[in-house]
């Protein structure tokens, strides 16, 4: 039986199940993968540290007298893909250790918290092709599938749901009833605003571009030719120098809003023992880092689907290519199908490729200040947006305005204007030279410390 | 009219949100109560107690924070809702016509400087500074020559 | 009963359960502070209910999302604990009962001189979307929109300066 019409007929005479299938293609695979890709965190870590990681759980050896033949002896490896599930059990079978000090309710309602909004993330998001089937003018089965919800907000949705991330971690901390606990769940949440700021504000720069809050259509448009040129390669956002811009500084808002290193201050082990996790045992712990992993995975997938030409495998126009030459029609053809019919493995390998940058990063960069994370949300990131937010709109009023030419002139003049200003405002708010004198430094003795060893010290300004 | 369409016909297209909310909730509250239900409960004092690196925890751990974390939720909500008046042009301004594109891109532009002239007042001010700079003159951060500790023998506290 | 009646029953009355919350937890302001983000989020959906989603998300993301966080780090940074929070002990029933009954006699009075008709007129096709916000507020409402940049500017300023160490 046809799926297609199967699934239409379902819409028409009990939409409420069609949206259970929805949400339940959505749920499952998240509930299924983030096991899979906290073994792949493990295992991609150690690699990158020169080490051995998770790779026994699961590898059976099969004694020499096991009746089938071709089993015995015979070592079965799973390189360890079973050692997150083991992880589980035992974390659910974990006593629950209860701190006294704590806040009863809002301990318990933390966890919640933080990992509800993370399942809720993706309503909008689109895992495959809601355009028409290759060739056709007939929509596909799969959108009637994917969003679970295809509503005019949109974006807007995920950057509301996204915001309600931050109670979590801040009633965690506060809950606990312990020092670093409280502290950490502070600078989560003021860490999880001032990066939501930026990424709102990219977020803008694509839906001004587009014109539309749908994420499908953000998709749809990226189908079209590069730049309006090149007619055989897909107009990815990432392409563009405003989509570049933009997703630059959501990837950046992305990690800082997952939490995840080098953002990880909330979490910083050495100074805030676990940060607001400290006092949560068995599940109640391991629910924050499911939340964690859950929302990493569905943000990749909004980078992706924004940025990255969504359910598309490369940024080629395969029917367009099979159109301009019939002599090869029959490959492109056969790949725009493939494309077409496989949009949802493309997608998760771009969400997993998305994960797995985050963490490459882990292994990578060292964690910031705090300092440093205040002045690079506020001060770089946010201004970057909005200079890029008013770089898209000018170039959009010029092009209606003067054509073409008109737009990229403005786009030009406006990047100066606003990158001369920004270095403007920059010189203008520096900070002189330190106001006290540079540090001295005593020696145990009490003696002044040679002049040699001070000038090292001396704070450059 | 109480039958299968009821939450359809009121949610419309939302409803299929509503219920991913349902199962994420309860995913969630599932997870959380589980491990509840299934863990053994061995309560100890010295295990319920707080967890402050082995230190007996001292005083309560709510105290009073740096204003600085509340200015910076204060800068957020005004800038977010800055971003918020956005959204609705976000969506017309592309496909509208001349009229409306130059005529609405001059009102946002002017909201635009005005939220530039902000940002910077915050920057310039310091605002959003962390580091501020040591209020005691650092000479008084010189320690001070530390005598050798005289014991009086015999004498344990 | 309609299908609306039975959502907005169940709707209203969750984020009515909320806003008694807020008011029953006065001791613990935390608690409190949840209940309101719930009451919010309900809101919400009631605005998802009357088709204005625009308006529903905003509500979710500027109140629930960032002005109950700041309430939260009110709380927080002022360290409000039980202990603190004045506590009435005698309790004045008499002037609460009357506070309530004045309460109803007002919500009644509106209730029963409610003239519904414009309202059970359909709306039109774009209502409550982006698009149709979008249309009025930069060209019609441009002004209330400028004026709404300026004091948004002074929150700015303002809170700066009360926030300042040494203003």
């Amino acid at each position: 039986m046809d799926v297609g019409h199967w699934l239409e007929g379902l819409g028409q005479s009990n939409p409420v199940a069609l949206a259970a299938i929805r949400v339940v293609l959505l749920v499952l695979p998240i509930l299924v993968l983030v096991p899979g890709l906290i073994w792949l965190e493990r295992r991609l870590l150690s690699w990158m540290q020169d080490r051995i990681g998770p790779n026994r759980t699961g590898t059976v050896t099969f004694p020499s007298n096991f009746p089938l033949k071709f089993l015995a002896g015979k070592k079965v490896r799973t390189f360890g893909l079973l050692q997150p599930i083991a992880d589980g059990v035992k974390l659910f079978l974990k006593e629950d250790v209860t701190p006294s000090a704590i806040d009863k309710l809002v301990y318990f309602l933390a966890p919640f918290l933080a990992l509800f909004p993370a399942f809720a993330l993706g309503a909008t998001l689109p895992w495959a092709s809601t355009g028409f089937m290759p060739f056709t003018s007939i929509p596909g089965p799969y959108s009637l599938l994917t969003p679970v919800a295809n509503v005019e907000i949109g974006i807007l949705y995920v950057l509301a749901i996204s915001s309600l991330g931050a109670y979590g971690l801040v009633l965690a901390g506060y809950a606990s009833n312990n020092k670093y606990s409280l502290m950490g769940g502070i600078r989560a949440s003021a860490q999880l605003i001032s990066y939501e700021l930026g990424m709102g504000v990219s977020l803008a720069c694509v839906a001004l571009a587009t014109g539309s809050l749908k994420m499908p259509d953000m998709v749809m448009q990226q189908e079209a030719a590069l730049w309006g040129v090149a007619e055989h390669i897909q107009n990815w956002f990432v392409f563009t120098p405003w989509g570049l811009v933009s997703a630059i500084v959501f990837l950046i808002c992305l990690v800082a809003e997952t939490n995840r290193a080098p953002f990880d201050l909330p979490e910083a082990e050495n100074e805030l023992i676990a940060g607001y996790h400290t006092e949560y045992s068995s599940m109640k712990f391991a629910v924050f880092f499911m939340g964690e992993y859950a929302a990493m995975f569905l943000l990749s997938g909004v980078f992706a689907a924004v940025f990255l030409g969504g359910y598309n495998l490369v940024p080629v126009r395969w029917e367009h290519l099979a159109d301009t030459y019939p002599a090869m029609a029959g490959f492109y053809g056969a790949m725009a199908k493939l494309n077409y019919w496989l949009g949802p493995l493309w997608f998760l390998g771009k969400c997993a490729g998305g994960v797995a940058f985050f963490i490459w990063l882990r292994a990578t960069l060292p964690r910031l200040r705090y300092d440093q994370l205040m002045s690079l949300g506020w001060k770089t990131l946010l201004p970057l947006a909005v200079a890029n937010f008013i770089v898209v709109a000018l170039y959009i009023v010029f092009t209606s305005l003067y054509g073409p030419a008109g737009g990229w002139g403005a786009w030009g003049g406006a990047t100066l204007v606003l990158v001369l200003l920004y270095l403007n405002i920059a010189a203008a708010t520096r900070k002189g030279p330190l106001a006290s004198p540079p540090r001295r430094i005593a020696l145990v003795d009490g003696t002044e410390a040679p002049a040699s060893l001070r000038e090292r010290e001396q704070v450059k300004t | 009219m109480l039958g299968r369409g009821i939450f359809q016909a009121v949610f419309g297209e939302f409803l299929p949100i509503l219920l991913l909310m349902l199962v994420a909730a309860v995913v969630a509250g599932a997870m959380v109560t589980l491990s509840w239900v299934l863990g053994p409960k061995k309560d100890t004092p010295y295990k319920s107690s707080t967890y402050e690196c082995g230190v007996t925890p001292v005083g309560n751990a709510i105290e009073r924070f740096p204003i600085k974390f509340y200015l910076v939720a204060i800068l957020f909500v005004l800038f977010d809702i800055e971003v918020v008046f956005l959204w609705s042009w976000i969506t017309v301004f592309k496909g509208a016509t001349i009229q409306y594109q130059v005529f609405s891109g001059v009102a946002v532009g002017i909201y635009l400087v005005l939220w530039i002239i902000g940002d910077a007042y915050v920057i310039k001010v310091g605002a959003l500074e962390w580091d501020e700079e040591p209020q005691v003159a650092p000479e008084k951060l010189l320690p001070t020559p530390v005598e050798a500790p005289t014991i009086a023998a015999g004498s344990h506290s | 009963m309609t299908a609306n009646q039975v959502a907005f029953l169940l709707v209203g009355g969750l984020a009515a359960l909320g806003a008694t919350g807020v008011v029953a937890c006065g001791e613990k302001p935390v608690r409190s502070a949840l209940c309101l983000v719930l009451n919010f989020f309900l809101l919400g959906v009631l605005y998802f209910m009357l088709g204005a989603e625009l308006l529903g998300i905003i509500q979710v993301m500027v109140y629930a999302g960032a002005i109950m966080v700041l309430f939260l780090f009110v709380v927080m940074v002022l360290a409000l604990q039980s202990q603190e929070a004045p506590r009435h002990k005698e309790r004045r029933w008499p002037l609460a009962i009357v506070g309530a009954i004045a309460l109803a006699a007002t919500v009644a009075s509106v209730i029963v001189t409610f003239d519904p008709s414009p309202f059970s007129q359909p709306v039109g096709d774009g209502y409550g979307k982006p698009q149709a916000i979008g249309a009025y507020l930069f060209t019609e409402y441009a002004l209330p929109f400028e004026v709404a940049s300026v004091l948004l500017l002074v929150g700015i300023v303002g809170s700066v300066l009360l926030a300042r160490r040494n203003a």
